[in-house]
């Protein structure tokens, strides 16, 4: 049991370091450092611009998508090597939030179900931030239930072999800016719900798609609604059998998981900080016995966390695939983040509820995080389908009785119909 | 880097798991529970057998001098089997004492003892209730006489040496803490066991009277030989929650999938599921505390302090949340004398307070943290 490297992951940590060292954005990196727990904020600068900007510098020097084939834009790096990558970027790695989404799931998608020629085209210039991808899965009727998606995938009747595509996405994280996506479909309601399913993917730019920001309860407009009106999309821009979209999904899900090693953030290093400087009528917030034990309870599950990536690296460092234990890094960091997000305001008693950098105590960022954890603990799997995943797939539980199992899909009640 | 268990020490671990399922089934447990034997005296021997009471102690004492790793594999074993035996005592405390400040004389006299089985050490603390401090260790030292009153002392009925926090010197200050090596069955000490919420490992009140002493380490260096030991079998400890933990969470697991209500199983009922995963992961988050723990106590590293702390708060939560809702998964099944959840959820309530409560340790984990900030500053 030990941190060190091997021989040849030091030689590659110090070169991926000198590289680092002498190409980073470093006048941002105080700036990225601290903005990591509420989402990246830049006071001078455009984010997008730096991010892009650095997504292409490294692509140039050959450290975008470090697993990705270098055909396809990347280095062909192992595992083990993408994490220290991850390690030594540091703060800085939160630039690339932009494009987590196309080079975690669009990405392995387009290379496990993509022709090689649209590999070439579409691969290189997604890894290097030029264009980027989003994911149009989730829908009004379709969340936690993705499989009761209905978004229709038709064929044309002129022989042309094309799909018009007509219904609605929701939560499609960063739509707004995205040039190309991954679009589930069902192509066939009568039959159960996860056989009529099949994917494509699209130019943003098509005609007949509609990008409708939704503003959220936080004020902030992260996450689109999207509409398809009469979309008209060549059969060559199918990504797997017709009927297969299923499988297509868990492939692409399957690559959410193993987007690990960065570590979610709890917010704990943040709120000890505040404790060590807010007085409270018994002194220092950080020596009362009360405040103590809640500190405590935080400050064991945000170092269970991180000492839960590092086996979950060591496993990847022997050659293994982390599975589905790893469900727990957001489970529990998202409900850790609200719970501490509450606790910082009530510290501050009447001064916490005020938003304003300049009059709050942390320029505001504990009210930011109060106002966003809802939906860390919602996006990407809620909470309760975390815990599912855990109990099913972990524990070896039972899913839940199905009332929709093999009744084709345009004969299960919905709440829409 | 490689967070994790060597083949090697796997191999251990899976070796004292067949020696404590043949030896420490759930009866043996029980037996002690319901009899008059305050632990398995065979079971004892035979850990002492395998060499696991001697694991980190050096070979010259009859020690396997192996590693903290390998203790650590072998304790959640241990925990896993609620092993109805004084190895917290006599191997995490005692020995542990003696490793830390014994004179060589003490070592030699004691260590191939306790290796062996021969004899067992414990370690007799607190004088009165509420939290142990400076100021409630009061039993008098004289020269070499000790006199007063130790309270709960683990396993203080059946050992044979115990390691004894005395004052030498008035007051209420720390400096005025010493240790002391007692022969327990020396004339001037009396013990009368007393009853706890788990009669499977067994307590006892010592009285000395004039009882002969030797000191053991330097004179006012009690408290901080205290401290340090204790941090050191506070990671020992998680792991014996540990291994607690998981066999409560396996058990209410397989009971989930056993049992049928309403026409199917119960674990198919979300209510039984985010139980069970919360129950994951609070063992999960203990395992990699306890990881990190392992790590620190094993390498001697600076953050063992801090490292300690966080193992000994998870564990403490993990087992008590896995060993409560172990009985709420069996449901009235589980509230039995008959069916074995109480076991876990007596051991769980039991190591929860072994070496002081949790909120004793969340105090000191942030203390230690803030302390470190301050150097950093």
């Amino acid at each position: 049991m030990n941190f060190d490297d091997t021989p040849e992951e030091a030689a590659f940590r110090a070169e991926v370091r000198s590289w680092i060292d002498a190409n980073a954005p470093k006048e941002l990196r105080a700036e990225l450092e601290t903005s990591g727990f509420a989402g990246v904020s830049l006071s001078d600068v455009d984010p997008m611009a730096v991010a892009k900007a650095w997504q292409k510098k490294k692509s140039d020097a050959g450290w975008a998508c470090l697993h990705w084939p270098k055909e396809y834009g990347g280095r062909g790096a192992t595992p083990i090597e993408r994490v220290i990558w991850g390690q030594e970027e540091g703060p800085y790695g939160a630039l690339a939030g932009t494009f987590i989404i196309g080079h975690g799931m669009c990405g392995p998608t387009m290379m496990a179900f993509a022709s090689e020629e649209q590999k070439r085209r579409y691969l290189p210039p997604l890894a290097a931030g030029e264009e980027i991808w989003c994911q149009l899965f989730s829908e009004p009727a379709g969340g936690s239930d993705l499989a009761g998606l209905r978004t229709r995938a038709e064929r044309t009747a002129d022989g042309s072999g094309d799909w018009i595509i007509n219904g609605q996405k929701i939560w499609t994280s960063g739509a707004h800016y995205s040039d190309y996506g991954i679009l589930i479909t069902r192509t066939d309601p009568n039959v159960p719900k996860h056989k009529g399913l099949t994917m494509f993917f699209l130019s943003m730019k098509t005609p007949g798609v509609e990008i409708r920001p939704i503003k959220q309860a936080n004020g902030d407009s992260g996450f689109n609604e999207v509409y398809f009106t009469d979309v008209r999309l060549p059969d060559a821009q199918r990504l797997g059998a017709v009927g297969d979209g299923w499988r297509v999904s868990l492939t692409t899900l399957m690559n959410e998981r193993l987007s690990i090693g960065s570590g979610m953030s709890t917010g704990f290093p943040e709120l000890f900080d505040l404790c060590c400087r807010v007085e409270t009528a018994n002194g220092l917030a950080v020596d009362d016995p009360a405040v103590r034990q809640k500190l405590a309870t935080w400050a064991i599950r945000t170092t269970g966390l991180k000492y839960n990536g590092f086996r979950a690296i060591s496993a990847i460092s022997r050659g293994e695939t982390p599975g589905p234990e790893n469900s727990i890094g957001k489970l529990v960091a998202g409900s850790t983040m609200q719970e501490i997000a509450m606790f910082a305001e009530e510290l501050q008693a009447q001064a916490g509820i005020m938003t304003d950098p300049d009059l709050t105590a942390a320029s505001g960022r504990f009210q930011r995080m109060l106002l966003r954890s809802p939906a860390t603990r919602v996006e990407g799997g809620t909470d309760e389908i975390l815990r599912n995943i855990i109990a099913e797939r972990v524990l070896g539980l039972p899913a839940d009785i199905r009332v929709d199992k093999d009744v084709p899909f345009n004969q299960i009640p919905t709440s829409a119909r | 880097m490689d967070f994790e268990f060597s083949d090697d020490q796997k191999q251990l671990g899976a070796e004292a798991r067949r020696f404590l399922q043949a030896k420490c089934p759930p009866a043996t447990v029980r037996a002690v529970l319901e009899g008059p034997q305050a632990y398995d005296a065979a079971l004892w021997k035979g850990l002492g057998e395998m060499g696991f009471l001697g694991i980190v102690v050096p070979e010259q004492y009859g020690g396997l001098g192996l590693g903290y790793l390998e203790l650590c594999v072998v304790a959640e074993e241990l925990g896993r089997a609620l092993a109805p035996v004084p190895f917290s005592s006599s191997v995490f405390l005692a020995t542990e004492f003696l490793l830390a400040a014994g004179s060589a004389a003490q070592k030699q006299a004691w260590l191939p003892k306790l290796v062996s089985a021969e004899a067992i050490g414990c370690f007799a603390f607190a004088e009165t209730g509420g939290p142990v401090s400076p100021k409630t260790v009061q039993l008098a030292a004289t020269g070499d006489r000790l006199t007063g009153t130790k309270i709960v002392v683990a396993d203080g009925d059946i050992a044979d040496v115990a390691i004894v926090a005395a004052r030498t010197a008035s007051g209420s200050d720390a400096r005025g803490v010493s240790l002391f090596l007692v022969d327990l069955n020396a004339p001037g000490v009396t013990r009368g066991a007393v009853e706890t919420i788990d009669p499977t490992r067994s307590h006892a009140t010592l009285t000395f009277k004039d009882a002969p002493a030797e000191p053991l380490g330097d004179a006012g260096d009690g408290w901080r030989l205290v401290s340090e030991v204790s941090d050191r079998a506070a990671v020992l400890t998680a792991f014996e929650q540990i291994g607690g933990a998981d066999r409560a969470l396996e058990m209410a697991r397989d009971y989930a999938l056993e049992r049928m209500a309403f026409g199917r199983q119960i674990g198919s009922f979300q209510a039984i599921k985010h139980m069970l995963a919360d129950m994951y992961v609070s063992a999960a988050l203990a395992r990699s505390n306890g990881y990190y723990g392992a790590w620190a106590l094993s390498t001697g590293a600076a953050e063992l302090p801090e490292a300690a702390a966080s193992a000994r708060i998870a564990a403490t939560q993990a087992f008590q949340h896995c060993a409560k809702n172990n009985i709420q998964v069996h449901g009235g099944m589980g509230f039995t004398w008959a069916f074995d959840c109480h076991l876990f959820y007596r051991r769980s309530n039991l190591l929860a307070l072994n070496l002081g409560s949790l909120s004793q340790w969340q105090d000191a984990l942030i203390q230690r943290m803030r302390d470190r900030n301050s150097q950093a500053a």
